[in-house]
């Protein structure tokens, strides 16, 4: 591969001068390397600066208040080499982040789970059935994906107000789940739309009902899309901060760690052991499903996009 | 109250499967009583019941409450026609607001379209393809709330004279002994763009992703015809490549318009609007909880809407297209 991206017109020539094999195959290489060495240098340079924020942060997060405030983090590796458990123990113990890190669980586990199925049932009625008026509500649909959140706000507090939802796990769940359905049904209607036609013909034949093909066969064959569709989801509720400041309000009993820490930020100013190690725990979780499930992430991501 | 909490999310999490499933097994019951003609009408409606039910409450009713809200007084009980669209437009700290939402759009769009086509581009021809790519998407999985946490570190302002513990002020004044410490988040002519970088590092991962699976969808053949021709590099990219993926470029490019336009945890996490980094989006949240003008604030709403439209219209003929298909 990489003989035919570099120059195909350079290797011939060496072989004219009569160099041994080795050194023909080490010198190319060389002359490849150096003519390919800014794009290495680009390459390396963007991912290092990318890189330096999070690791500021990671580092600084493990070290103590005295230190953070007088020297750089890339000074934690000099002396006196002094790290520290200290910033977790007090965010976790006293700046609520334990009790929030268990909220942001309590919100974005039924957020993710609820509008699936909700999802998958349109999704196979816009796929599989007809009536009039379809193709029009799936275009509305499509117009919604966009419509800005800020849009829904007010009326819903005040909806949210006169049923006594606000400030509770049970009204955030059914808004976060309204919020997800246009992409999840879109997400959903690309692949359930694709399922082959013949397998619902023959399952038809056989005597299937809609109820037994939809939990027989379509949920079991869109499982990848569900995956997809369930990280997407969950990352968004875990991250997300205005649907939670708007709805939760002031509750800290119910608040998720991105109002937390947003509270944080407010009240401690300068306090960067308490802020970086608050910061931490909240991408702990959303590290580990992106390294742990990338593939799914990233298809999610182009499933919303390139198919579209 | 935690175990009560507990118990209710668990109640969640298998209930309302549980509950859908019985709602559908129940509503196919009742259907099949029905002739099959008149099967034909009444199923497809009780499948997308649950779901159109939800987004009309919660989207849709919104959206017509909130436009009728926006021509309305500070607590909705008068009629006031277009009195808050036009304080929009004419009072000098709105204008502010408007201008960040554009410097916004423009700088942030290009920089990261450009810069996700450049990685993008660069990481296809090197080995380390993955390692790269990850590093450059990671933001993406953390929440503006901790890239706000993370940027304000980086952005940190110590006084000239005493050591930089941010990590732009130190960079700059190592490499360059007479530069200025900055207050890089306080000082009005540069507060904004510090904002947009942010933005900027968290959104190129999604733009590079995009455009990656893109430029491997452009078959190899012409790539190595071009090539063979006698086409350089940058040639090739820019004669075959970049035509190949135009309609990708014009999805990434929509897809950070619309979510731009929104964009608000960056600004209250790490500026809270002062200092002239306000945007819609935060203007309308102080509207709408620090001076209870509902009217204001749906007004505000409304334009980021209005906004968005030729986005929706594109997003809807390009369904279009490919429903056609």
């Amino acid at each position: 591969m990489r003989g035919k991206r570099g120059a195909p017109g350079k290797a011939p020539s060496f072989k004219k001068l009569r160099i041994p094999r080795k050194w023909n195959n080490l010198s190319s290489r060389l002359v490849l390397f150096v003519r390919r060495s800014p794009l290495h240098l680009i390459l390396i340079v963007i991912c290092i600066i990318w890189l330096i924020p999070t690791t500021g942060l990671l580092i600084s997060s493990f070290r103590p208040r005295s230190l953070i405030l007088t020297t750089g983090w890339w000074n934690a590796f000099t002396f006196p080499y002094r790290f520290t458990m200290e910033n977790y123990l007090h965010v976790i113990q006293r700046a609520n982040m334990g009790r929030s890190f268990f909220n942001s669980l309590m919100i974005a586990i039924p957020a993710t789970v609820m509008p699936i199925l909700v999802a998958a049932f349109t999704a196979y009625a816009f796929s599989w059935m007809r009536f009039p008026g379809r193709d029009t509500l799936f275009l509305i649909i499509i117009g919604l994906l966009v419509v800005p959140l800020q849009m829904t706000l007010i009326p819903i507090l005040r909806l949210f107000n006169r049923l006594h939802l606000t400030g509770t796990f049970a009204g955030i769940w059914i808004a976060h789940t309204a919020y997800g359905l246009p992409f999840a049904i879109y997400l959903l209607r690309n692949f359930i739309g694709g399922i082959p036609e013949d397998l619902f013909e023959s399952a038809f034949l056989d005597g299937a009902s809609h109820f037994q093909i939809f939990y027989r066969m379509v949920l079991p064959i869109s499982v990848p899309a569900i995956a997809s569709l369930a990280i997407f989801q969950f990352m968004w509720v875990w991250n997300d901060l205005l649907v939670a400041l708007i709805y939760l309000g002031g509750t800290p009993g119910v608040a998720p760690m991105t109002v937390t820490i947003s509270n944080l930020v407010n009240s401690y100013g300068g306090g960067w052991e308490f802020l970086t190690s608050a910061a931490f725990i909240s991408m702990i979780l959303p590290l580990v499903v992106f390294f742990s499930l990338q593939r799914y992430f990233i298809r999610g991501i182009l499933a919303g996009s390139i198919k579209g | 109250m935690i175990v009560a909490s507990a118990l209710l999310a668990v109640v969640a999490v298998f209930g309302v499967p549980a509950g859908l499933t019985l709602y559908i097994f129940l509503a196919e019951k009742a259907v099949s009583r029905l002739s099959s003609h008149r099967q034909k009408g009444v199923r497809p409606w009780l499948w997308v019941a649950p779901g159109l039910i939800l987004l009309t409450v919660f989207l849709l009713y919104p959206v017509i409450n909130t436009i009728i809200m926006s021509l309305m007084n500070k607590d909705s009980s008068r009629f006031v026609g277009l009195l808050n669209y036009l304080r929009i437009f004419t009072e000098r700290d709105m204008l502010i607001v408007l201008r960040n939402n554009v410097l916004w759009l423009v700088f942030f769009t290009l920089v990261t379209v450009t810069l996700g086509l450049l990685i993008a581009v660069l990481s296809d021809r090197v080995k380390y393809e993955s390692v790269a790519k990850a590093l450059i998407f990671l933001p993406m999985a953390i929440s503006f709330v901790a890239a706000g946490v993370i940027w304000k570190f980086m952005y940190e302002f110590k006084p000239k004279g005493t050591p930089q513990i941010g990590t732009v002020n130190a960079v700059l004044t190592t490499l360059f002994p007479s530069f200025e410490p900055q207050a890089w988040l306080f000082n009005p002519g540069i507060n904004n763009w510090a904002l947009i970088v942010v933005g900027i590092w968290m959104w190129t991962g999604f733009a590079m992703v995009i455009f990656s699976a893109s430029i491997k969808g452009v078959p190899k053949e012409i790539v190595e015809a071009a090539r063979i021709d006698g086409a350089k590099e940058l040639q090739v990219f820019f004669r075959v490549t970049l035509p190949l993926i135009k309609p990708t470029i014009v999805v990434v490019t929509t897809t950070l318009i619309i979510n731009v336009l929104k964009i608000f945890d960056i600004v209250y996490v790490m500026t809270n609007g002062i200092l002239g980094t306000e945007v819609i989006a935060n203007r309308m949240y102080k509207e709408m909880f620090n001076f209870l003008n509902f009217g204001m604030a749906s007004a505000l709403a409304v334009i980021l809407l209005v906004a968005i439209i030729p986005v929706m219209l594109i997003n809807i003929k390009r369904f279009g297209q490919r429903g056609g298909k």
